[in-house]
């Protein structure tokens, strides 16, 4: 299966290699899609390619991380 | 006048353009895809003289939506008041204010009902059976009351700790509401899972670009309102920000289709400072959109990542406007204002909107001498909660003229 996410990298976040941390954690196949670094705010579109099971885990692993905020690629779903 | 000139999707971001499908997001960088039109089609043909031949709804502006021929969802939707605000104007100190009143919009009270009818009329052309949403109160009764009158199936989503008024706003209309237990965030990512599985016409995620495209009916109004006159300032309340940006592509179209003339329109953007990403993000002057965790009473607006907040703060930015923020506090002093000035019960929503504009007028950011509309969005009566205790209680009396006397004779108060 293919996940895509938007991962938000707060100040503290941003200089790390988290993409790389979880490629070697995974056997996903990560792809960046679009990317924007600030020096107090990073912004990556990554798409994470694999066994379905393996993918999910890869997603709650990324979630679990502090300083890294998972979205779905349509940000805000629920409306008011 | 049939013909379509909606022309393709187009990514905001790459610009990689798509045919019209039921698609929302970009293969190539994830980038949301926008509806684009050529407008050389419609040149002498679409003119006010045609617009005004036509019954009073969104749809007379119905070539510059993105739909084929007639609508087929919400056909009476659309074409609310806009007011002189005379009351107003004297209590803030301006000379020309206008309120563009959606909290009367057919059928459920809100300005979704114009982004529903083209999401949900999109739907049907392109065969969905089934429409569906995620939502905390407006969304989801603009859906479930369009799909009804539709005959469309429907499914709701919401926060399973949602308030019982808002559920039976959805409810009454034969909906089938689903409550989702966990935190926003997990919700939010549920919906889009869902969205992403079943067959459905999902409005803000796989039908958002057509969606969006209905906020644009709010600017086209006020303009035909105005006599066909752009605003100078227009102050629109940000959840995800699409409004913001639609009300800017509302008047761009109309200028370049030569209906009115380039007036120099500033928006300006206003959020509750429990939710304010966008607003933050204007005054710090970056363009990146910090995620926040929403906290205030103005729930319609508390988007804490908010998908259009990036283009909201350009459009602010490029057009010559600013954006604000208030307190909760502040939300119901202007909710009681507009209410007892100009007779108009709007909800939270309304309250941010007034709220900012009398801030960015009291700093200068909004001139005192030229024209300013503000959009309200939506009605007070679903949103009670917010002014339950603010507002003046009953004073009981027997029912004896003379109890009435005494109350009347305090009050000042005289008889024939």
């Amino acid at each position: 299966m293919k996940s895509r996410v938007y991962l938000n990298f707060d100040k503290s976040m941003v200089t790390k290699p988290v993409i790389w941390q979880l490629a070697k954690e995974f056997a996903v196949i990560t792809n960046i899609r679009t990317a924007e670094v600030k020096e107090d705010m990073g912004l990556v579109g990554l798409e994470i390619e694999g066994e379905t099971d393996i993918v999910e885990a890869a997603v709650k692993w990324l979630e679990a991380q502090d300083g890294v905020h998972v979205e779905p690629i349509e940000q805000n779903v629920i409306e008011g | 006048m049939s013909e379509s000139i909606v022309r393709a999707l187009k990514c905001r971001e790459c610009g990689q353009e798509y045919k019209i499908e039921p698609i929302h997001v970009c293969e190539y960088c994830f980038g949301p895809l926008e509806v684009v039109y050529d407008y050389d089609k419609l040149e002498g043909k679409f003119t006010r003289e045609l617009i005004e031949s036509r019954p009073q709804t969104m749809w007379r502006y119905k070539e510059l939506l993105p739909i084929d021929g007639e609508p087929q969802v919400g056909a009476n939707n659309g074409f609310t008041p806009l007011i002189r605000a005379k009351n107003l104007e004297k209590v803030l100190g301006v000379k020309e204010l206008y309120i563009k009143n959606d909290s009367v919009c057919y059928p459920t009270l809100s300005f979704k009902d114009r982004v529903v009818a083209v999401a949900l009329s999109k739907a049907v052309e392109f065969g969905f059976k089934t429409v569906a949403c995620a939502s905390t109160g407006n969304l989801a009764g603009s859906v479930a009351a369009n799909a009804a009158a539709a005959g469309l199936e429907s499914y709701v989503f919401i926060p399973e700790d949602l308030e019982q008024g808002k559920v039976l706003g959805a409810g009454i209309f034969g909906t089938n509401i689903i409550g989702i237990k966990g935190q926003y965030d997990d919700v939010n990512r549920l919906c889009s899972e869902v969205a992403g599985k079943y067959g459905w016409a999902f409005v803000n995620v796989n039908v958002r670009p057509f969606y969006a495209e209905g906020s644009k009916s709010m600017g086209y109004e006020i303009m035909e309102q105005l006599g066909w006159k752009a605003p100078k300032h227009v102050v629109t309340p940000m959840a995800s920000g699409s409004l913001c940006t639609k009300i800017d592509k509302s008047i761009k179209e109309f200028i370049k289709l030569g209906l009115v003339e380039d007036n120099g329109t500033a928006v300006y953007g206003a959020q509750a400072t429990g939710c304010s990403p966008i607003s933050k993000s204007v005054k710090d002057g970056t363009d990146m959109i910090h995620p926040v965790k929403a906290n205030t009473i103005a729930k319609s607006l508390a988007i804490g990542n908010p998908a259009d907040g990036f283009y909201a703060n350009r459009v602010i930015k490029e057009s010559g406007g600013w954006s604000e923020d208030v307190t909760d506090e502040e939300v119901i002093t202007a909710m009681k204002l507009l209410a007892e000035t100009e007779g108009i019960f709007a909800e939270t929503a309304g309250g941010v909107t007034l709220g900012c504009a009398q801030k960015m007028i009291e700093s200068g950011k909004l001139p005192r001498d030229e024209s300013i509309v503000l959009c309200i969005t939506g009605n007070g009566l679903k949103t009670q909660e917010a002014v339950i205790n603010e507002v003046t209680k009953p004073r009981i009396i027997g029912a004896s003229l003379k109890e009435f006397d005494v109350l009347a004779e305090a009050d000042g108060v005289a008889s024939n």
